[in-house]
C-alpha cells in the first residue's frame, strides 16, 4: 500500500508524523537534513554536548520536545533522513539518498519543505564571511561556531534581533544591529503584536538585552554597502562607516514552494509575505486533491504555527482517508493559528518591506550570484519591453543557475516591477523545474 | 492595411514576418505567448545539416548562408558558433552508416570529415571510449535559441512588422477576399496572405480549412549542467539518436536525450526516467562529466508528423494561406530559410528552393 508521504522533518513535519503515527497510519518522512528538527530546531551532531539551553535559548524546551518526538517517532515510521526530494511526477517522488536515485510512490503527501531567508543584495555581498542570518544562525546552532570575531547584523524581521541576541550571548562581539524597519512602524504594530504577548514579549527582550549590553541598535538604517578586498572589512548605511569582520543580513523569510509547484499546486499571490504561494485552506488542502500543506513552506508563520499546521493536515489527511479523529481537535487548531496570523499581520507592520529597495539598487549589484547577473543587466532587459519574470530570465540567465532563482527570485522581481513600472505582482513567478536541488552525473538508479 | 498576418512568433514565423517586413510588405505577426517563448526558445540549439534527410538539404544549405550573418539579420550574435558538429558512431554499423551518410550527401557541400578511432581520439580526445568513429561537419554548430527566437520577431518589429504579444487567436474566417482573424484580447486583423506558423498548434489551423493533417506533439528532455572547464569545442550527437550534448562558452553542458510529458496543452515537462537515462548513460559518451550537477531541466513542445519532414508551403483548400509547421525537433536551423521560402511566395509566387516534398498534399489520399 502507498504510505502517506510527509517532506521536511521541521516542526511541521514532526507534528504532522506523530498525529498519523497517534491514528494508526505509519508515515514515511522524508528530510534533507541528517537529524530531525528542521532549520529552527536544528539538532548539533552527535557527539557535540553543549545544552539545549545554551543552544535554544527560550525556544530550549519546545526544541528538546521536538527532538524527543523525533527520537521516539524513527523507529517506527519509515523515516529517511539526508535524503533529497527533486522531483514529484505522477503520484511519485523522486528522492536523491547518498548518490542513489529512489522513487516513493504516495497515497498523501504532506508538504513541509520550511523556509529559506529572503535576501535582498547589496553591493559586497557575495564577499566571503556575508551570511543570511539563518546561516549564521545555523553555524551557531548545529557546529557552535560564530561566523566572524565582530560580527554586524543587518535586514529586517524578527529574526535581526533573535541571532543578535544568540551571537552576543555566545560570546561573539555584535559590533552594530542595523534594522531598515523604523522604530516608528514597530509602535504602530504594537496593537496586533499584543495578540501573542509571550512571543512579543521575548523580541522587546532581545531588543532591550542588546541594548543593556551596550550593543548599538539603530532603527530605520538601511545597509548600503559591504566593504571588503578578499572579505569583509566594514558596513556602510547612511553617513556610518563601522569595521567588521562578518555580516548577517536577511529581510524576514520566504517559503520553499518549489515542491507545491511540481506537484502541481495552484499559487496565488500573497499580500503579506510578498510572494506567489501555494494556496491552501485551513486545513492545509492543496489545490491537488492528494497534496497537503504545512508550515511556513506555504507563508511563513513561524516554528510555533507550524507544529499546529502539521497536526492539522495530518488531520485532514486522517479525515480525509476516513480515519476517525477527535472531531473537536481541527477547531482549536485552526482558531490558534487565525491568532497566530494575526500576530503575523502585526510583524508585517512591525517590520516592513524595504520598498524602495529595488529603486536604490545601483546599476552593478550582483543580484543573480551563480550567473553573475547584474542589477543593471536585469533592467536592460526590461527596457527592451520585457516584464515578465521568465522572460526576463530567459533573456539576462538571472535565476538559471545552480540555485535555481531561489536566493535571487524576489530579488529579480522587484527590479524587474520597478523597472516596468508594474506591480509586483504582475510580473509573475519563475517556473517550477526539476531538480529542486542539483543532480550529479553518474547517479546510481535503483531498479 | 495588413498584406500578410502571420500566425505564430516561433523561429519560422518570426522569419517570414521579417523577410516580408524587408520586402515591403505590411504584417502582423500575432504570438499567443511570448515571441520564441515555445519550441523555438527552448530547444537545444543545434544549427547543423548533418544528418538531415536530402531533400532538406538545400533548404538547410540556405539557412547556412543566412546564419552567416546572424549579426546583420537580427542584431545579436546569439552565440552562434560555427564550432562543428560531430556525429559520434557506437558501432561499426553505425559508422557504416556515417560513411554511407557522407557518401550521399557529397554534392551537397556540407564538407563532411570521416573519424576512424583514432583520428577521434587525436582530434577530441575528451570522447568517451565507446566512440568508434565519428563524422565532423565542421561548419555546423550551435546557438541561444532563448536569444535567437525572440530576436528574430524583434527585428521584424524593427523592419515595421507589427508584432502582437499574448494575442490568442480565437476565431479564423474567410469572407472570399480576406482573412479575418479575431483573438481573445479584442484584437482584430485582416489580410490577403495568412501564415500558419503555430508550429506544435498548426494543425488546428490547417483542420479548420479542410485539410487536417496527422500532427502530434512530442517533448524532448533537455538539462543542463553548472558551469564546468570547458572542453567540448563542437557540439555533437550520436548515430542513430540518443545523447546529444553541447558547450557553451560560459561552461554549461546542454544535454538532450529521450522524451518528457505534456503538462498541459501548452507546457512540458522532461519527465524523471529520460533526466535519469542522461544522467545515468552520458558518462560513456562524455566521460568528463563525471560528478557534474545537472541544476535544471526543461521541456518544450514539438510538432511531429508521422513522416518527421515539416509542412511548408501553399495550402491545397484556400488560396492566400501558406503552412510552415511540424518541424519535428529540428526547426531551429532551417527557420530562417523556411521564413524566407515563405515571404517569397508571398512575394512572387514561388520559393527559391524546392518545397514540393514539403507539400500539405502528402497527406491527402
Amino acid at each position: 500500500m502507498k504510505p502517506v508521504v510527509i517532506v521536511g522533518a521541521g516542526p511541521a513535519g514532526i507534528s504532522a508524523a506523530r498525529t498519523l503515527l497517534d491514528h494508526g497510519v505509519t508515515p514515511c518522512l522524508i528530510d534533507e537534513n541528517l537529524r530531525g528538527g528542521g532549520q529552527i530546531y536544528r539538532r548539533q551532531p552527535l557527539g557535540f554536548q553543549r545544552s539545549a539551553r545554551q543552544i535554544y535559548g527560550f525556544e530550549a524546551s519546545k526544541a528538546q520536545a521536538a527532538h524527543r518526538t523525533m527520537d521516539e517517532l524513527a523507529p517506527l515510521i519509515d523515516y529517511r533522513p539526508q535524503t533529497l526530494v527533486w522531483n514529484a511526477e505522477d503520484g511519485r517522488l523522486d528522492l536523491l539518498d547518498n548518490g542513489r536515485a529512489e522513487s516513493v510512490d504516495y497515497a498523501r503527501i504532506i508538504v513541509a519543505t520550511g523556509a529559506t531567508d529572503r535576501i535582498l543584495p547589496v553591493p559586497g555581498w557575495t564577499l566571503p564571511g556575508v551570511y543570511s542570518l539563518g546561516a549564521a544562525q545555523i553555524a551557531l546552532k548545529y557546529q557552535g561556531c560564530a561566523i566572524g570575531e565582530r560580527v554586524a547584523f543587518c535586514g529586517s524581521g524578527p529574526l535581526l534581533y533573535l541571532v543578535a541576541y544568540q551571537y552576543a550571548k555566545a560570546g561573539a562581539k555584535v559590533v552594530a544591529v542595523l534594522d531598515s524597519a523604523p522604530f516608528s512602524a514597530q509602535c504602530r504594530a504594537l496593537p496586533a503584536l499584543l495578540g501573542q504577548p509571550l512571543t512579543l514579549a521575548k523580541g522587546m527582550y532581545y531588543r532591550a538585552w542588546l541594548t543593556a549590553h551596550g550593543i548599538p541598535v539603530h532603527q530605520g538604517a538601511t545597509l548600503q554597502k559591504i566593504d571588503g578586498e578578499q572579505r569583509v572589512s566594514g558596513i556602510r548605511w547612511d553617513d556610518h562607516v563601522l569595521a567588521c569582520d562578518a555580516v548577517a543580513f536577511a529581510h524576514a523569510l520566504r517559503s520553499e514552494t518549489q515542491l507545491a509547484d511540481l506537484l502541481g499546486c495552484e499559487f496565488a499571490w500573497n499580500t503579506l509575505n510578498r510572494a506567489w504561494l501555494p494556496q491552501r485552506d485551513n486545513a492545509g488542502r492543496s489545490s491537488v486533491n492528494v497534496v497537503y500543506l504545512a508550515g511556513d513552506g506555504a507563508g511563513i508563520m513561524g516554528a510555533d504555527a507550524a507544529k499546529m499546521a502539521g497536526e492539522r493536515a495530518a488531520l485532514a489527511v486522517l479525515e480525509d482517508s476516513g480515519v476517525a479523529i477527535d472531531q473537536r481537535r481541527p477547531a482549536v487548531l485552526e482558531q490558534q493559528l487565525a491568532g497566530i496570523q494575526r500576530f503575523r499581520h502585526g510583524l508585517e507592520t512591525a517590520f516592513p518591506f524595504p520598498e524602495q529597495w529595488a529603486a536604490q539598487a545601483p546599476d552593478a549589484l550582483m543580484v543573480c550570484r551563480c550567473e553573475e547577473v547584474s542589477a543593471g543587466e536585469i533592467r536592460a532587459v526590461v527596457d527592451e519591453g520585457h516584464w515578465e519574470l521568465n522572460r526576463v530570465k530567459a533573456h539576462c540567465r538571472v535565476g538559471m543557475g545552480r540555485c535555481q532563482g531561489r536566493m535571487c527570485g524576489l530579488a529579480a522581481a522587484e527590479i524587474v516591477a520597478e523597472r516596468s513600472g508594474r506591480g509586483i505582482e504582475q510580473v509573475g513567478r519563475l517556473r517550477g523545474q526539476a531538480p529542486i536541488k542539483p543532480l550529479p552525473f553518474g547517479v546510481e538508479v535503483q531498479p | 492595411m495588413i498584406d500578410v498576418i502571420v500566425l505564430g512568433g516561433g523561429i519560422v514565423g518570426a522569419s517570414a514576418a521579417l523577410m516580408l517586413a524587408q520586402k515591403g510588405q505590411r504584417v502582423a505577426l500575432v504570438e499567443r505567448d511570448f515571441c520564441g517563448s515555445h519550441s523555438s526558445g527552448v530547444n537545444y540549439g543545434g544549427v547543423r545539416r548533418q544528418g538531415r534527410p536530402l531533400h532538406q538539404l538545400p533548404l538547410s544549405q540556405r539557412a547556412h548562408q543566412l546564419w552567416a550573418d546572424l549579426p546583420g539579420l537580427i542584431g545579436i550574435d546569439g552565440e552562434y558558433m560555427r564550432s562543428g558538429h560531430l556525429k559520434l558512431a557506437r558501432s561499426h554499423a553505425d559508422f557504416a552508416a556515417l560513411q554511407a551518410y557522407a557518401e550521399q550527401t557529397r554534392g551537397f557541400g556540407l564538407g563532411l570529415q570521416l573519424l576512424d578511432y583514432a583520428e577521434l581520439r587525436a582530434r577530441f580526445p575528451w570522447v568517451g571510449d565507446i566512440a568508434v568513429g565519428a563524422s565532423l561537419c565542421p561548419e555546423d554548430g550551435h546557438a541561444n535559441p532563448r536569444l535567437v527566437s525572440p530576436a528574430f520577431a524583434r527585428a521584424a518589429q524593427r523592419c515595421g512588422a507589427a508584432v502582437y504579444e499574448q494575442a490568442e487567436v480565437m476565431r479564423i474566417e474567410h469572407d472570399s477576399r480576406r482573412f479575418q482573424v479575431h483573438c481573445a484580447n479584442g484584437l482584430h486583423l485582416q489580410a490577403a496572405w495568412l501564415l500558419n506558423c503555430a508550429g506544435a498548434w498548426a494543425g488546428s489551423v490547417a483542420a479548420q480549412f479542410g485539410e487536417a493533417v496527422p500532427i502530434t506533439c512530442a517533448h524532448p528532455a533537455m538539462l543542463v549542467t553548472e558551469p564546468l572547464p570547458v572542453v567540448m569545442n563542437v557540439s555533437t550527437g550520436v548515430e542513430g539518436g540518443g545523447i546529444y550534448a553541447r558547450q557553451v562558452a560560459r561552461g554549461n553542458c546542454i544535454l538532450g536525450g529521450g522524451r518528457g510529458f505534456a503538462l498541459g496543452p501548452l507546457t512540458a515537462r522532461p519527465g524523471q526516467a529520460a533526466v535519469l537515462e542522461i544522467l545515468r548513460n552520458a558518462g560513456e559518451l562524455y566521460p568528463f562529466l563525471k560528478g557534474a550537477q545537472a541544476i535544471r531541466t526543461w521541456s518544450g513542445t514539438e510538432g511531429y508528423l508521422p513522416d518527421h519532414e515539416p509542412v511548408i508551403g501553399p495550402s491545397s483548400t484556400q488560396p492566400g494561406l501558406l503552412h510552415g509547421f511540424g518541424f519535428a525537433g529540428a526547426g531551429f536551423q532551417l527557420g530562417p530559410a523556411v521564413g524566407e521560402a515563405l515571404a517569397e511566395i508571398v512575394c512572387t509566387g514561388a520559393s527559391r528552393h524546392p518545397i514540393e516534398a514539403f507539400s500539405i498534399r502528402r497527406f491527402q489520399a
